[in-house]
């Protein structure tokens, strides 16, 4: 045992010198500029990310969020439709956007002498979209596909969709991000461009670039071609419907007979990261870690995997990473012979014993190693360092924020843990969800 | 005595972007090599192994051996049972994975500098000693058989099983890694050692390491780690002729997007031709939104939200493959305006400004692979396995280069056959029914 302490001493010292170098700046449009050198490679990732995801759509149109990322990379008024991925790729690099609820984001990875062209490309296109009727007929019918591949060809997503939408009642977290097909149907020209005005803006935005580059030639660069768009004076102030509180557990089955094998899920609705205050969001981390993190230590694991054959497949989930509430959750997949139901009540007896029992403070020492560590192996990835922050700073994290973070989890103590899970494990907060094959399997 | 007989400095140029890699080919005494990266700017190490054979070295009847074997090897070893062996990773930061391939079964492992010299003793033990206890055995089997009926009930493992069975029949090649419910099913503890004393051997091992530690420390400890393996395993399986003729296959799946995997025999990665098909199957379906399947299909069409083709040369077989998922309603348009891409390619070829975009592209994004410890890892034992030196690192655009207009087209005449495209689709596609 003291063997063991003196050996992860050690590795904290050493762990505590590696940081990331970050540089941030604001420009006087508004505009938020945060700058990570890597010097290992002579690649740069430019990310633009935008404070609008799906949950900012207006009611009736979901999906226009993910729809206008797509049709960002039809014509402007100086790129073709087209132009934009084809330019990246005549310069050897690679590009994409990804939605969330939370934000929509653009990137680029190319080697690091291209930056200024990016960055010239991916000013022109926050303001100067030219997208015709045909473009929104083709790619209406591509996001419509895409609907097709991710979620109605597999029945765990549509699962999942219709746990969300029990989930959150009020908050538009519950409507997928991909949009509704019924309303997707619907989503025209017009919808895409309103959006587009009101929410694509450098008031509205944050410019990540990472790796082989200096900040003070990243700021030079920003101030040239994001620095002269003027801000949105209309932007409004991001404010979303929010969940009441639940007082009452909800229970859905659904039933589809792709489904290969029964499986249950239970969410509760939990806090997330918020800044200045990521304590709560940081004892769920352990929390999740505790009860179904590894299937071989966890508390879920051990108990239904080990001790018993009662399930081939345990999980415990969360991430602080929202705007607004966070879920924590649990899944399990009992195995033969062994029913959803009885499943169920062995997960709970795991977490009722969880409750009343005490946190062993090796695996919290092995879970505080852990988090540490999982700080330098990110280092290896600067794209993933770039994610981060931009990802933070859409969902009202500070550059600060983001940087506490890993001391925040190193603080967490067993108490911590133990309140926060008597707040959050709270069954009228719930939604258990069965999927099954048919309703012979639900019992 | 410890030889690193060669340490090249390579400098990937490019049009776009200069890397600097420093790759050292260490020698251990007992004869193990290994390629290394000192890269000592983040304190911890990325460890990739590679076995040649993998799945295809199951033997008759037990398929799923291999895969099943592998999955074991973090469930327990030496004194250790699963649940100590993972503890002591977990406690260490450390993270190992274990996967069989159709060819290989890889093994990555990542640590921090501080504990390399126990995190390597747990890699050593799960490797020369797996204890393949009887309880893990049942727990992992079950989980596999799990995977083998999820895979049953999914679309697009649904086609390329079909199109695998068709395509190689008996050869391991025709059938998936992970066996069937029945073969697995019977699996023992014996089958176990056999398929570890088979697959983990010595002359058919690949070893790359990048990250902070020297070229002289990873070749002291090749021995220790990989010395007591077996020096040589039973004979690889034999080539395999792709046997699917041009056609159509129609698996009934009630599920509202039919998703299509087709293709036909490919080419050797080996041919002095392989840079030309890398370069026409990037202009025809792998350039990502820049290829012409992706324009015609989805950008022109809308008929799908993404279609690719690829160059798949395996060890004993070589293919050309592609796949699209659309709208029972409109994938026998999706597939009608692949066949037509891939006979206007392989009749009249591409254009020299396609080459040259493609060359630019491809000579370009290159470089940019090598940007992180574990990806040149990967980079570096991939390829060692297919017999590719350091230097190629360096060499490797000026082959993209080389390829000249006349290359293309005359390589795309031979290489694209749509008569011989076989497409499995799986759904329930209008207007679309089985060839005989």
């Amino acid at each position: 045992m003291t063997r063991l302490l003196a050996a992860l001493a050690i590795i904290m010292s050493a762990i505590a010198a590696q940081a990331e170098e970050v540089t941030t700046y604001t420009l006087d449009n508004g505009m938020d500029v945060v700058v990570i050198e890597d010097n290992r490679a002579p690649v740069v990732v430019h990310m633009l990310w935008y404070k609008v995801g799906s949950a900012d759509e207006p009611v009736g149109s979901s999906g226009v969020a993910h729809f206008l990322e797509h049709l960002l990379f039809k014509a402007t008024d100086v790129l073709e439709s087209g132009e934009f991925s084809a330019t990246v790729a005549a310069n050897g690099g690679r590009d994409n956007a990804f939605t969330s609820y939370d934000y929509t984001a653009y990137f680029q990875r190319v080697a690091a002498d291209r930056l200024e062209l990016m960055m010239q490309m991916e000013s022109n296109r926050m303001n100067n979209l030219r997208i015709t009727e045909e473009d929104v007929a083709t790619e209406r019918q591509v996001i419509l596909e895409e609907r097709n591949q991710r979620t109605e060809n597999n029945p765990n997503a549509l699962a999942r969709e219709q746990f969300r939408a029990a989930q959150f009642q009020n908050h538009r977290y519950g409507v997928p991000i991909i949009g509704w097909k019924h309303e997707m149907e619907q989503l025209d020209r017009q919808d895409a461009l309103d959006f587009y005005d009101l929410y694509y803006s450098p008031n509205n935005a944050i410019l990540v670039v990472a790796g082989d580059v200096k900040p003070d030639e990243v700021l030079a660069l920003a101030k040239t071609y994001y620095g002269v768009i003027p801000p949105e004076d209309q932007l409004p102030v991001r404010e979303r419907s929010q969940e009441p509180p639940q007082s009452a557990e909800r229970r859905i089955t659904y039933v589809d007979e792709r489904v290969s094998q029964p499986y249950l899920v239970r969410s509760y609705l939990a806090p997330e990261r918020d800044p200045g205050a990521q304590l709560e969001a940081a004892a769920l981390v352990y929390l999740a870690e505790l009860l179904g993190g590894s299937p071989f230590t966890s508390a879920l694991g051990q108990a239904l995997q080990f001790d018993t054959q009662t399930a081939i497949y345990t999980n415990a989930s969360y991430s602080g990473s929202w705007l607004d509430d966070a879920t924590f959750s649990f899944a399990v997949v009992p195995s033969e012979g062994v029913t959803l139901s009885e499943a169920e009540t062995a997960m709970d007896e795991v977490i009722s014993a969880f409750m009343e029992g005490t946190i062993d403070p090796g695996r919290m020492e092995s879970i505080r190693t852990q988090l540490r560590a999982s700080e330098i192996y990110a280092l290896d990835n600067v794209q993933g360092l770039a994610q981060r922050y931009g990802a933070a700073l859409t969902q009202s994290l500070t550059i600060a924020d983001v940087q506490a973070w890993p001391d925040v989890l190193q603080a967490v103590t067993e108490d911590d843990i133990k309140a926060v899970a008597a707040k959050v494990l709270n069954r009228d907060q719930s939604v258990t969800g069965w999927v099954v094959s048919n309703q012979e399997e639900a019992r | 005595m410890l030889r690193i007989f060669v340490a090249i400095f390579l400098t990937l140029l490019s049009t776009m972007a200069r890397a600097e890699i420093d790759i050292k080919q260490v020698t251990s005494p007992g004869g193990i090599n290994a390629w290394v990266v000192e890269e000592p700017s983040i304190p911890f190490v990325a460890r990739e192994l590679r076995f040649r054979g993998g799945a295809s070295l199951d033997l008759s009847g037990k398929r799923g051996a291999t895969n099943l074997m592998t999955a074991l090897l973090e469930e327990g070893s030496g004194d250790m049972a699963a649940q100590e062996f993972q503890a002591k990773l977990e406690d260490l930061a450390a993270s190992f994975s274990f996967r069989a391939y159709d060819d290989t079964i890889s093994v990555s492992a990542r640590f921090l500098t501080e504990n390399k010299e126990e995190v390597v003793a747990l890699l050593r033990q799960a490797l020369i000693a797996p204890r393949f206890d009887q309880d893990a055995l049942d727990r992992v089997r079950a989980q596999v058989i799990s995977g083998i009926a999820s895979d049953a009930k999914r679309p697009n493992s649904i086609a390329s099983a079909t199109f695998n069975t068709a395509a190689f029949g008996s050869h391991p090649y025709g059938s998936a890694t992970d066996g069937t419910v029945e073969s697995v099913g019977a699996l023992t503890q014996q089958d176990m050692f056999d398929a570890h004393r088979n697959a983990l051997v010595q002359d058919r091992l690949y070893v790359s390491v990048v990250g902070d530690t020297t070229a002289e420390t990873v070749g002291a400890l090749l021995d220790d780690l990989l010395g007591d393996l077996p020096q040589e395993g039973p004979p690889l399986p034999d080539d395999v002729a792709f046997g699917l003729d041009g056609g159509v296959t129609v698996v009934d799946f009630e599920t509202p997007q039919a998703v299509a995997f087709f293709g036909h025999s490919g080419i050797k990665r080996d041919d002095d031709d392989f840079f030309a098909a890398f370069i026409i199957n990037h202009v025809l379906g792998a350039g990502g939104f820049e290829s012409r399947l992706m324009t015609e299909v989805r950008e022109k069409r809308g008929l799908t939200y993404g279609i690719s083709s690829f160059l798949v040369p395996k060890f004993h077989a070589e293919m050309m493959l592609g796949t699209v998922a659309s709208s029972n309603e409109t994938i026998a348009e999706a597939i009608d305006v692949t066949r037509n891409e891939w006979a206007r390619m392989a009749q009249d070829g591409m254009t020299s400004e396609e080459l040259a975009t493609a060359k630019t592209y491809l000579t370009g994004e290159y470089p940019l692979r090598f940007d992180g410890n574990a990806e040149i890892a990967k980079i570096m034992v991939a390829m060692q396995v297919i017999g590719l030196t350091p230097d190629y690192v360096v060499d490797r655009n000026a082959f993209i280069e080389a390829v000249t207009l006349e290359d293309v087209n005359r390589v795309a005449a031979e290489l694209l056959r749509p008569e011989d495209l076989h497409f499995v689709v799986v759904g329930q596609p209008v207007g679309l029914e089985s060839t005989q």
